[in-house]
């Protein structure tokens, strides 16, 4: 671990720069992703990536470069490119950053198990190879695909102030998805992919359910297939977990990023209907919404000690009991803005700069277990798995689409429906929040695919949350 | 930074390393994509964030006794480091190999092709560029991102093929925003930066601003007449490119146009899309080492050919047409209309003038089932006169009627559009659009 480290530190401190201020991020990824679709393997992928972004205050004026060239010379010729880029841009800059904080800090992190084996590319394959050949024997089931996704990442952080930060860890990414087809429709179920990913070994697996799963996926992809279409009209709706994440992550996690309230991100991700000025006043939710930034839950995809700027990271409550009270703003907008954020400032490998992102963001668990939440609704519908999502550009207007539909009529769940969809407005939506489940509704989940940012950028997020229903919510199914 | 000649020097070098290094019977094909890039993100007219990307990067493929794999890797520039992670790769894969199935699925084209494209057009000068857009975007408050530099992609297999494209290019992507909050969009892309030109373009998106001036004209969900301009087109278009054509997604029964490619329905007669691959800024090769062909997907309605990637040849009985491995278009052409710019508002009659859309999603993907967002200047628009901006809504409708039942004209004038993603890297994609006008748009929320 960190073979490269006494290389780097050696080639750091050899670096000579007219910079008052500069660091280096150096990140390590390897790659290794595993599919087998129709009971054919395919073939395997593996990827080693390794670069470093050097960055330079000069000035007052930030500027980076990034380079794959890790030798003394080519570390020192990004930085000459990143102290020229600084004096280009300075006539033009938005921000003076002399008097903003660096960080000190030396630290290292892991990942939870990181020093326990992963199974070998043979047991991965042979797991995979047996629960797509547990998927049943029915025309009807034309596809299927097992996956698994594997990722180590060490990043090494420097700076010319002392800093050192170095952090390894390791992400796995089981899934699976059955479609099936009766010549006119067709549904598809699936079990983590998008949906799902932690940090850890081989437990991870276990925890995604992927194991044993195929008869159940494949049962319900049939089951969509003979099913009605969603009803339309109002209804109490209980989201599970796996459709819960995209909620969060869609209008709580973008709207309050301080970068997009601050306009960087208005000509791409867009903008907010939250203002700056909403801080501590915002009644967002209803009572019961208790929102956290935590990246001290070991096996969630964004928890760590420092983001990618050297900021200590802390469990923070966003919004408890509905108010709103800070961003998702790191060391750089909370200077900009003056209001307190957290620690989010995290780029998605060597190449990109650090933004403000989301990283953990939750939804703590209330106090209702799964059955009383469903027998306290007379008419409403449960939907989980996030199929489909469309917000507008100030992550308002929105309309979510999920896998899995069933009708709740009188407390008790009722009949299976296709083509699950609700719309909604953000700021209202959450004041909708009628109820909040337990402990044993909870899941740790999140997506390797949030996208923002110019240049674009492609994060891993984790979302945790219990099943959550929101009252009186519009709901309706698809054409077929 | 490496010059592009470097670049397509180390690619040789390294081809010629794994020649040497491969044990007949095995067999190999090797990717390369780098780029030199300059990034500049504006927020207020002034410079928020500038930096500089340089990478490159090999894919392998190792392929011995019907089976083979994959490996990644970047490369650091500098020989003889690059020469021993390309070893440590193909040890990687050789250690793998023996542990793998079989694969019914491989095909590798045996065919010895060569193909060269390289266009050396001096990048501008960025010290010019911010003058420029400094000057251009007095008084009004832009936000935008500028991109610069060489794309380049190498290909070369076992069998003889040799492919190597590289491009310099720049693309300027920007918004005009109103104290209101409303925002016009515009781009400025190509090899050869025109000042005049740029300056027309910015002139244009400072008069449609001066339309968001107007008290914003509330709408309420229902039906109304609109005109689709080609960015907002090509929303539309991303999302069916998204496996509609791939021939993986038609047979697995996932892609958006199952029920047109079966003959359960049709578009518009005035409709046909081409991968125009010839005359893009595309590679004339795919990554999986086939020569690129232009192909007609849609012809008046009907479905015609789809994207054929070599595992799906192999796996469907089809012929390989040159498809990338995740089978979308990069360079789509869609036909155009005969409705004259300047008759646009006059034919809209009542309605919406849509300049662009935004987030699109599925509500129902085997129906074709679209709902996205209205984004920037969209304008409401009565007796052929705009008359005000109007509020962001939601459309929800199928593909089979905005481009089929209900698509009314479609412009003469078309629109070449650049991709301006830089997702991993700084993409090549194109898509030459016209706009459409619709009798029919569903607007929900």
């Amino acid at each position: 671990m960190f073979d490269f480290y006494p290389q780097l530190k050696q080639r750091f401190d050899a670096l000579r720069t007219r910079a008052e201020f500069f660091s280096l991020r150096y990140v390590r990824e390897s790659g290794q992703y595993l599919s087998v679709r129709k009971n054919v393997a395919e073939p395997p992928s593996f990827s080693h990536d390794q670069g470093a972004m050097l960055t330079v205050r000069l000035r007052g004026i930030e500027a980076y470069a990034a380079t794959n060239d890790l030798s003394q010379a080519g570390l020192q010729a990004a930085l000459d490119r990143a102290e020229a880029q600084a004096q280009l841009i300075a006539g033009h800059a938005l921000l003076n950053l002399s008097q903003e904080p660096v960080s000190h800090e030396r630290a290292d992190f892991f990942s939870p198990d990181l020093d326990q084996a992963f199974p070998s590319l043979s047991e991965c394959f042979a797991l995979l190879g047996a629960e797509s050949a547990a998927v049943p024997k029915d025309e009807r089931l034309v596809s299927w695909v097992v996956s698994l996704g594997l990722n180590h990442v060490e990043q090494i952080y420097l700076n010319s102030a002392g800093a050192e930060l170095r952090r390894a860890q390791r992400f796995v990414y089981p899934g699976m998805s059955v479609t099936a087809y009766d010549g006119n429709d067709s549904q598809s179920r699936s079990l983590g992919r998008e949906n799902f990913g932690q940090q850890g070994g081989a437990d991870v697996i276990s925890r995604c359910g992927l194991i044993g799963a195929a008869p159940q996926v494949a049962d319900q992809a049939l089951q969509l297939l003979l099913a009605p279409n969603t009803p339309v009209g109002k209804r109490d709706l209980l989201l599970m977990p796996d459709q819960m994440i995209l909620q969060i992550h869609e209008s709580i996690g973008h709207p309050l990023e301080l970068d997009r309230i601050l306009g960087d991100e208005r000509n791409y991700a867009g903008t907010s209907f939250v203002k700056a000025s909403d801080f501590g006043s915002l009644q967002y939710g209803s009572k019961l919404l208790n929102v956290t930034f935590d990246p001290t839950i070991p096996e969630e995809l964004a928890s760590y000690r420092f983001d990618d700027d050297g900021t200590p990271a802390y469990k923070e409550f966003l919004i408890r009991e509905g108010l709103l009270l800070r961003p998702l703003g790191g060391a750089l907008s909370q200077f900009r803005s003056g209001l307190e954020g957290v620690a989010n400032s995290r780029a998605c490998g060597w190449n990109r700069p650090p933004i403000d992102r989301m990283a953990n963001l939750n939804i703590e668990p209330g106090d209702q277990s799964l059955e009383q939440i469903i027998g306290g609704i007379e008419s409403g519908i449960l939907m989980a798995t996030n199929r489909s999502w469309s917000i507008d550009d100030a992550r308002n207007k929105f309309q979510f689409g999920c896998e899995w539909g069933q009708l709740i009529e009188d407390g008790e769940l009722k009949g299976v429906v296709k083509n699950p969809n609700y719309r909604g407005i953000s700021d209202q939506f959450w004041r909708n929040l009628s109820a909040v489940g337990d402990a044993s509704t909870f899941k740790v989940l999140g997506t390797p695919n949030c996208g923002k940012g110019e240049p674009n950028q492609v994060i891993r997020v984790g979302h945790a949350s219990p099943a959550c229903v929101f009252s009186q919510i519009d709901v309706f199914g698809g054409d077929a | 930074m490496s010059t592009p000649l470097s670049q397509a020097g180390q690619f040789k070098a390294l081809v010629e390393w794994l020649g040497k290094a491969i044990r007949p019977p095995e067999q190999f094909t090797l990717g390369y994509d780098g780029e030199a890039s300059e990034f500049i993100r504006f927020n207020k007219g002034k410079v928020r964030q500038a930096g500089q990307v340089q990478q490159a990067s090999l894919s392998l493929k190792l392929i011995r006794d019907g089976r083979h794999a994959d490996v990644s890797l970047t490369l650091a520039g500098e020989s003889n480091v690059d020469k021993q992670r390309l070893a440590d790769a193909l040890q990687q894969l050789r250690d793998t190999l023996p542990l793998l199935p079989v694969d019914p699925y491989l095909l590798l084209n045996p065919q010895p092709w060569h193909s060269h494209a390289e266009q050396s057009q001096p990048l501008p000068d960025t010290a010019r560029v911010l003058e420029e857009i400094r000057s251009a975007s007095k008084g009004v408050d832009l936000v935008g991102f500028y991109a610069s530099g060489p794309i380049s992609y190498g290909y070369a297999s076992s069998e003889g093929a040799f492919g190597w494209h590289q491009a310099n290019s720049f693309n300027f992507d920007w918004s005009l925003f109103h104290s209101n909050g409303q925002a016009v969009k515009a781009s400025y892309a190509g090899a050869d930066w025109d000042s005049e030109r740029f300056a027309r373009r910015m002139q244009l998106a400072r008069e449609q601003l001066s339309f968001l001036d107007r008290p914003l004209h509330a709408l309420e969900p229902g039906e109304y007449r609109a005109y689709l301009a080609p960015a907002a087109l090509e929303e539309v278009m991303s999302m069916l490119c998204w496996g509609g054509f791939s021939a993986q997604a038609l047979a697995s029964k996932s892609s958006p146009l199952q029920k047109l490619y079966a003959g359960d329905t049709q578009l518009s007669p005035l409709v046909s899309f081409d991968e125009q691959v010839s005359q893009s800024l595309s590679p004339a090769f795919s990554g999986e080492g086939y020569p690129r062909q232009d192909l007609s997907l849609v012809k008046h309605g009907k479905a015609e050919q789809q994207l054929v990637s070599s595992r799906s040849a192999a796996e469907y009985g089809l012929e390989v047409n040159g498809a990338p491995e995740h089978e979308a278009p990069s360079a789509l052409a869609m036909a155009a209309g005969t409705l004259a710019q300047a008759d646009i508002l006059k034919q809209l009659g009542t309605g919406l003038y849509i300049s662009n859309l935004w987030y699109l999603n599925y509500s129902d993907q085997p129906a074709a089932r679209l709902t996205g967002m209205t984004r920037f200047a969209t304008f409401w628009v009565e007796n052929g006169e705009i008359k005000a901006p109007v509020n962001t809504m939601r459309f929800d409708d199928s593909v089979y009627s905005l481009l089929g039942s209900q698509l009314e004209a479609l412009t003469a004038e078309r629109e070449l559009l650049l991709s301006a993603s830089t997702y991993d890297q700084r993409q090549t994609a194109s898509n030459l659009l016209p706009g459409a006008l619709i009798k029919k748009l569903t607007l929900t929320l």
